[in-house]
């Protein structure tokens, strides 16, 4: 393993998770196509591996810890994506919406 | 300012634009396309951190797949863009609470002490070793994530099947 020097402070990529972290929180909240707020769960999630990539780069690179976490937050997000848009077309066939509003038989 | 300064903010610059593209624009199609550039700026992200592994992982499987998935989804469940699906009108509000989560954040970060921010030295993780201890020392989660795939794909197979007529639908 080599040493590379590029003078980015690590707190610059902790800053950039955190703010690409609260777009994708803002998304989630004001979203309610439910595929757009599937897209801002994807931004959530990178904001995240950044954090993790940016510690293994920085911090503690034996072990691999936050590469192997990112590759699996990846493979997770992409099961997960697969199976909320299976779910998201089905309630589309059977409600004729995508609105998240108006998807509420659970509720009372 | 360093060469790879620059190129950082340029690629932060990307990140947010797309990230605010995803959350603000006022057709979803271009959201998806914001959302594209995101993941991609995320890509260069990780070249920057010397993880090119994770670079190229992310083009293929978030710039590639997931966003052809979520434009598949699109088209499918398109009824037009309303303007009350696109955002709802509890927005203020959450304009407050992302703005006061982003100060949280920022600030525990520029507060805290973090080891290896002198000279922004970081380690570049050779292959080899990388897929050494991804089926070494990771073979068991490594697995299990396999098993959860094919769960996961299975499930969206039969989810997203027709059950009226014969017809599959891959999803």
């Amino acid at each position: 393993m080599e040493a590379v020097s590029q003078q980015i402070p690590l707190e610059h990529f902790l800053v950039l998770s955190a703010i690409l972290f609260s777009i994708g929180v803002y998304g989630v909240l004001t979203r309610r196509n439910a595929v757009l707020i599937l897209m801002s769960v994807e931004l959530m999630l990178n904001a995240a591996s950044i954090n993790m990539v940016a510690f293994a780069a920085y911090a503690s690179p034996a072990a691999f810890t936050g590469i192997i976490f990112a590759i699996f937050i990846i493979t997770i997000a992409a099961a997960e994506v697969g199976l909320a848009l299976a779910i998201i077309l089905r309630i589309f066939r059977n409600r004729g919406t995508a609105n998240v509003d108006e998807v509420d038989a659970l509720k009372w | 300012m360093t060469v790879a300064q620059l190129i950082f903010y340029v690629i932060a610059a990307l990140a947010v634009a797309g990230g605010l593209g995803v959350v603000l624009a006022r057709n979803t199609v271009y959201a998806a396309l914001f959302l594209i550039l995101a993941l991609l700026a995320v890509a260069g992200v990780y070249i920057l951190l010397a993880s090119e592994f994770l670079a190229l992982v992310q083009v293929l499987i978030y710039a590639g797949a997931v966003t052809v998935l979520m434009l598949f989804a699109l088209m499918l469940t398109r009824v037009g863009d309303l303007p009350e699906t696109m955002t709802g009108a509890q927005w203020p509000l959450a304009a407050v609470v992302s703005s006061l989560l982003m100060g949280l954040l920022v600030t525990t970060v520029a507060t805290s002490d973090w080891p290896g921010d002198a000279d922004g030295t970081i380690t570049r993780i050779p292959f080899e070793q990388l897929g050494e201890a991804l089926f070494r020392q990771w073979a068991v989660p490594f697995e299990i994530a396999s098993l959860v795939l094919l769960i996961a794909l299975v499930g969206a197979i039969v989810l997203a099947r027709d059950e009226d007529d014969d017809v599959e639908e891959s999803e």
